[in-house]
């Protein structure tokens, strides 16, 4: 008993009925999941560790996804992908989704969704950070490094200490111009960067139980920027219903003891939150955007794990229909099922791909990650200049989109919609 | 019981420095597993660092002069990427000294066994300057710095000592019997 969601599964992952926080236990991973920046790093300590000829300990088991730097002339960046499908070959990996496939998707976080391989109580290590999005459908998720990755693709093992747990609850409805990414940004304002470091974040609430399954992922999406080690919940009947057309692996829903033992609960009002923009140069300098209204951006972009869903697109072209925007404004679906999505999700009759079109949006048809982590100088939608730009993604660290005197603010889809149309920072509530 | 010192002169920053500072994100693409990917990613370390600041790699020789970084709270935020801790133990940092670290990059550090975090509660890193002399005595637990008659105690390092005693993941696992000894 006493135990949070994070302890049972990791509980359950290592074989025990209870864990406490600060142990360090030894874990089954279920999933482990790499992408071209990092494949290369793990594959080269996997041979090196486990031998030239060794086998991963599970084809199936192992996610090998393209994402970063996919449509680029980098000689390097193409190298990588090249090498991905070399392993993937000798391993015979079931799940590689390479680009100029028809399995291609894009940004890894999303792609795990898709292809059905966030499951309620499991294990899943992923090669970056955002990894811990996965955590909306009640899986242990996190973001490990090269070496980490590579014992668990030659043992399907990792040693992990038990984080302690903030519980963080939003009641009450939210505003129609509020939405998810308004509700993280409150929270990584009001805990700060580190203020969860080593921890582990639990969502509740009755805001959280009535989200959608897309709404969802963008909370826990962001709880690395607080430092937090995951961010989880227990699975909503959304979740349940997303995950019966996505898989048929048997899978077990867990929830935290009713008397689990949180180091911090934290209640947040949502009835009355206004939307929230971080400011240069950190996640959790945030504000009210009222507070920065007027202040001229340059360009804006919509896209990334974080803001580049079907929900993100479909709420910016709420703001955007009818509108004209009057700053360069760049678009990356996240995956190819988004883009196509785009197509065919309507408002009033409109496709979402006409509005964003009519809008003047550039939109791209290369799913991925693109500019959010800048990339490659010839990244479509690339920050290379020092401009200001309000942005959909998720960080804005110093040349985090590419130019270091760039300032990047980040926003809710609704919000850079409205900025985008105003040429300036603005209240999405003018157009909702 | 051994008697570790790490010595050298010090490269100083402050708080939340991120790995997008240490290592931006283009750089990705560099294979930290090949020697030349390696020694490439050394002479890039801290590359996304404002340019007014001091140097971290001669430009002109891509040499790191410096073996031990100082900095504040949160030390390596941000992404999960391993190149941020290869890059600044290619490039010959031994060990960072900073009050607290961010969750996977001080796991990297411990894993890779590529370079020693050392948590100080001692905010070092407005006292010190850049090209100061540190030492860190490892096994005695306190960082000194002879110019500022400094000696500031060091923390434990918690939870996963015995990965860091044996030098990395892969040979603590070997060391426990988890995996056969490299044949």
């Amino acid at each position: 008993m006493q135990q949070t969601l994070t302890q049972k599964v990791l509980a359950k992952a290592s074989g025990r009925s209870h864990v406490e926080p600060g142990e360090v236990v030894w874990a089954k991973v279920d999933v482990l999941m790499s992408h071209d920046p990092c494949m290369p790093g793990v594959t080269g300590i996997f041979k090196r560790e486990f031998g030239q000829q060794a086998k991963v300990w599970d084809r199936d088991r192992f996610i090998m996804i393209v994402d970063h730097f996919v449509y680029t002339a980098d000689p390097l960046a193409n190298q990588n992908i090249r090498h991905m499908r070399e392993f993937a070959k000798a391993q015979d990996i079931t799940h590689f989704y390479d680009v100029g496939t028809p399995r291609y998707k894009g940004v890894c976080h999303i792609a795990l969704a898709e292809g059905g391989h966030n499951r309620p109580g499991e294990v899943l290590l992923g090669t970056d950070s955002h990894t811990v999005t996965s955590g909306a459908f009640g899986t242990f998720s996190i973001g490990v490094g090269n070496t980490d990755a590579a014992f668990a693709l030659g043992t399907g093992q990792i040693p992990l200490k038990v984080p302690a747990t903030i519980r963080v609850n939003y009641h009450g409805k939210m505003p129609a111009h509020v939405v998810a990414k308004d509700l993280i940004l409150e929270l990584t304002g009001q805990l700060g960067i580190d203020g969860a470091t080593y921890m582990a974040i639990e969502f509740g609430g009755s805001a959280v139980d009535e989200m959608s399954v897309e709404s969802r992922m963008t909370l826990c999406n962001m709880v690395v920027e607080c430092g937090a080690k995951n961010g989880i919940m227990v699975p909503n009947q959304a979740t349940i219903d997303y995950l019966a057309t996505r898989t048929d692996i048997p899978y077990e829903i867990l929830e935290p003891d009713a008397d689990a033992r949180y180091a911090k609960v934290v209640d947040i009002d949502v009835s009355t939150l206004q939307p929230r923009v971080a400011r240069p140069h950190s996640p959790d300098n945030v504000g009210a955007v009222d507070t920065l209204s007027g202040v001229r951006i340059d360009q804006a972009y919509l896209g990334s794990c974080t803001g580049g869903k079907l929900e993100d697109f479909i709420d910016a072209a709420r703001v955007l229909k009818g509108h004209k925007v009057s700053v360069p404004t760049y678009a990356v679906p996240a995956t190819k099922e988004v883009f196509h999505g785009l197509i065919r999700a309507r408002i009033d009759g409109t496709s979402v791909y006409d509005i964003l079109i009519d809008a003047g949006v550039s939109l791209s048809s290369e799913t991925g990650c693109a500019a959010c982590c800048g990339g490659p100088s010839d990244t479509f939608g690339r920050v290379n200049t020092p401009i200001s730009v309000i942005s959909t993604t998720n960080r804005n660290f110093v040349g985090r989109m590419g130019h270091k005197e760039a300032q990047i603010y980040l926003a809710s889809p609704y919000t850079v919609a409205a900025s985008a149309i105003r040429g300036s920072i603005a209240n999405p509530d003018l157009y909702i | 019981m051994s008697n570790k010192i790490l010595r050298g002169k010090a490269y100083v920053l402050a708080d939340n420095i991120d790995t997008d500072q240490i290592l931006t994100a283009e750089f990705l693409k560099v294979n930290p597993s090949t020697p030349d990917g390696y020694a490439e990613l050394g002479k890039l370390a801290m590359c996304g660092l404002p340019d007014d600041f001091i140097p971290f790699v001669d430009p002109d020789t891509g040499v790191c002069e410096y073996s031990i970084v100082i900095a504040g709270e949160n030390f390596g935020c941000g992404s999960s990427r391993e190149h941020a801790v290869i890059a600044l133990g290619s490039a010959g940092i031994q060990a960072v000294v900073a009050q607290s670290y961010a969750r996977i990059f001080f796991r990297n550090c411990v894993s890779t066994g590529e370079m020693l975090p050392v948590v100080s509660n001692t905010r070092l890193c407005e006292s010190v300057r850049t090209g100061d002399i540190v030492e860190v005595y490892v096994d005695e637990g306190r960082v000194v710095i002879p110019r500022l008659e400094i000696q500031a105690p060091t923390e434990p390092v918690g939870e996963l000592a015995d990965i860091v005693a044996a030098g990395g993941l892969f040979a603590y696992a070997r060391a426990t019997g988890r995996m056969p000894a490299l044949g």
